[in-house]
């Protein structure tokens, strides 16, 4: 396959070789004469787990809806498995295997937890354009769908509407959506927002035995599950990557430090 | 009695009593009404698979199902095309194709978006059959539509042709019935609920309402022949706004997401139009009225009512069960 040429500022490392899941290339967003990014390079490697922090308004949503193709940046380009995706629709790099989660919890809420599930599973398959046979003759998308219920104990609810549930059922549910797209790249925006803490466990259990070799990217507040579920952090701060590493070298960088954290941790 | 029996029952039922109606000496003005029914009732629920089950409000179905009646009466008049299944497929064919294109420009908007755009895609449709008068007869539409033979036999009266219009209403039903339970209705449920997940799960939401806005087309425009054979004479009013509005005022009293409530909705808007018209001028506040209590009361449609009137009864026969020594 042949790489096209993005704008570079000169970083020819960002030119995805083999293992790299997904590249940013010098993005920036823009809106009017607002900058939410400013300049963001970063690669991730296959099966690698990072999480993006930064406080509030740092740009870290904004970020994620650029690499989930809800918003085109508006400088640099967007690579992924290598190839270059900026210009693709969210849909068409979710086919691609880029699955992602929502700060406020984005389900089906008329439909039940099953339906919600097999809508995830049979997003890729030609079933989806079936309209003359019901839905009972796909019996085994609905086995399907209950095992990945039974994974976090909830398949006492398959049947239940989604908007009956409680929130954290919610939560796992949000997640459990995108691992159903068995994805490539896992993009989690905030999983626990909102959570009791008991709840959050359960979330990072769910991310902690997710199968090996999906790269995920986590935004999250929660130090706690930060620290638990990913090996790298990135730090951003007004739109910039202001720090970028192993974990622990991050956690003793006293810059980010006072920042970010607040103080010594 | 499991829930799916006891629909299965009440759809019987209720099909065995449509089939015998004629025979029991209903007056043929009820007939009639009836026969219309069944025509309104058949692009309701055309029109329920978009607003209930897509989530995309259309003001253009009246435009669908206009463009369906005037294929039967250009053909017929201008081309001596007049065949029974010729001219259904033919009038299927033309509303999907119109339905082509207008997809192309009102879904690249959603939500108030698309309705405005619908209405403007309306309303052109309005203007060319009432002033493209060369093709359309324009104010005074085209006269002089015959009901053709189906194979054998002669529907040209009005106790045949209810009998055409009821297996099509069937025929429809039983379709968009399986269509809502596919695979491909759940995708369809999947729109109307949370688009924004649906693109994130790998849906080409576009296609998927595109796709929809043709199935339903399909069934507009076949209501439409039905419509132009029913009152052989078309017209503006056909396709005008107000018939669009008409046929949301069906979907929204029988129930939306329903399918089979589209039935009850086009029986009272039908009906109700005919009788009051009959009595007082004032008959449309009337039936504003019916509609205001209606959404007021019973925001789930007139069969929402019925399974909390039967809790009701039951609950009361219950009572009265428990109160007996």
């Amino acid at each position: 396959m042949i790489l096209p040429v993005s704008p570079s500022n000169g970083q020819d490392d960002m030119a995805a070789p083999a293992g790299v899941c997904l590249a940013l290339d010098g993005v920036s967003k823009r809106f009017g004469n607002v900058r939410v990014l400013e300049d963001v390079s970063l690669s991730i490697r296959t099966g690698e787990r990072c999480g993006i922090i930064g406080p509030n308004g740092a740009g870290k949503s904004t970020l994620f809806n650029i690499i989930a193709g809800e918003l085109p940046p508006t400088r640099g380009s967007v690579q992924f498995l290598g190839r270059d995706v900026t210009r693709l629709s969210t849909y068409a790099r979710a086919r691609r295997g880029m699955a992602r989660t929502f700060q406020t919890t984005t389900l089906f809420p008329r439909l039940t937890v099953v339906e919600n599930l097999v809508l995830a599973l049979q997003a890729h398959s030609a079933e989806r354009f079936q309209l003359l046979a019901p839905r009972s003759r796909f019996r085994a998308r609905d086995a399907e769908a209950c095992a990945l219920l039974e994974r976090v104990g909830l398949v006492g609810r398959a049947n239940a509407v989604v908007d009956t549930l409680g929130y954290g059922e919610k939560r796992q549910i949000e997640i459990l959506l995108a691992l159903a797209q068995r994805p490539k790249l896992l993009l989690l925006d905030e999983p626990t927002a909102g959570l009791a803490p008991g709840d959050a466990t359960l979330v990072t259990e769910m991310l902690k035995t997710e199968r090996e070799g999906v790269t995920m990217v986590l935004i999250e507040h929660d130090m706690g599950v930060v620290f638990d579920v990913v090996e790298r952090l990135t730090v951003l701060h007004n739109g910039r990557v202001v720090a970028d590493g192993p974990l622990d070298t991050i956690r003793g960088d006293a810059n980010v430090q006072e920042i970010y954290l607040g103080g010594k941790l | 009695m499991s829930v799916r029996t006891r629909w299965a029952i009440a759809a019987a039922t209720g099909l065995i009593v449509a089939l015998l109606l004629p025979r029991l000496g209903v007056p043929t003005f009820y007939i009639s009404l009836l026969t219309q029914t069944w025509i309104f009732a058949i692009v309701a629920m055309s029109l329920d698979l978009l607003v209930g089950f897509t989530g995309l409000v259309n003001f253009s179905q009246a435009a669908l199902f206009g463009v369906g009646a005037y294929t039967v009466a250009i053909g017929a008049t201008r081309f001596h095309i007049t065949g029974f299944a010729e001219v259904i497929v033919l009038g299927i064919v033309a509303a999907v194709l119109t339905a082509a294109l207008f997809g192309l420009v009102a879904l690249r908007s959603e939500g108030v978006g698309f309705i405005i755009m619908t209405i403007a895609l309306n309303e052109i449709v309005w203007g060319l059959a009432y002033q493209w008068v060369s093709v359309s007869g324009g104010d005074n539409g085209i006269t002089g539509i015959v009901r053709p033979h189906v194979g054998p036999f002669d529907v040209s009266a009005n106790t045949g042709y209810y009998y055409v219009c009821l297996a099509f209403f069937v025929l429809a039903l039983a379709l968009l019935l399986i269509v809502v339970r596919s695979p491909f209705g759940l995708v369809l449920k999947g729109v109307r609920e949370t688009p924004r997940r649906m693109l994130a799960l790998g849906y080409n939401v576009w296609l998927y309402r595109y796709l929809a806005l043709m199935l339903s087309a399909g069934f507009a425009g076949m209501a439409g022949v039905l419509f132009a054979w029913y009152n052989q004479f078309v017209g503006p009013v056909t396709l005008s706004l107000d018939q669009t509005t008409q046929i949301l005022i069906m979907v929204i009293l029988g129930g939306i997401g329903t399918l089979y409530g589209q039935l009850f909705g086009a029986f009272v808007v039908v009906f109700l139009s005919n009788e009051l018209s009959a009595v007082t001028q004032r008959w449309e506040m009337i039936l504003g009225l019916v509609y205001f209590a209606v959404v007021m009361y019973a925001p789930g449609g007139l069969v929402a009512l019925v399974p909390r009137l039967w809790a009701r009864l039951r609950g009361r026969r219950a009572a009265l069960a428990t109160e007996e020594p």
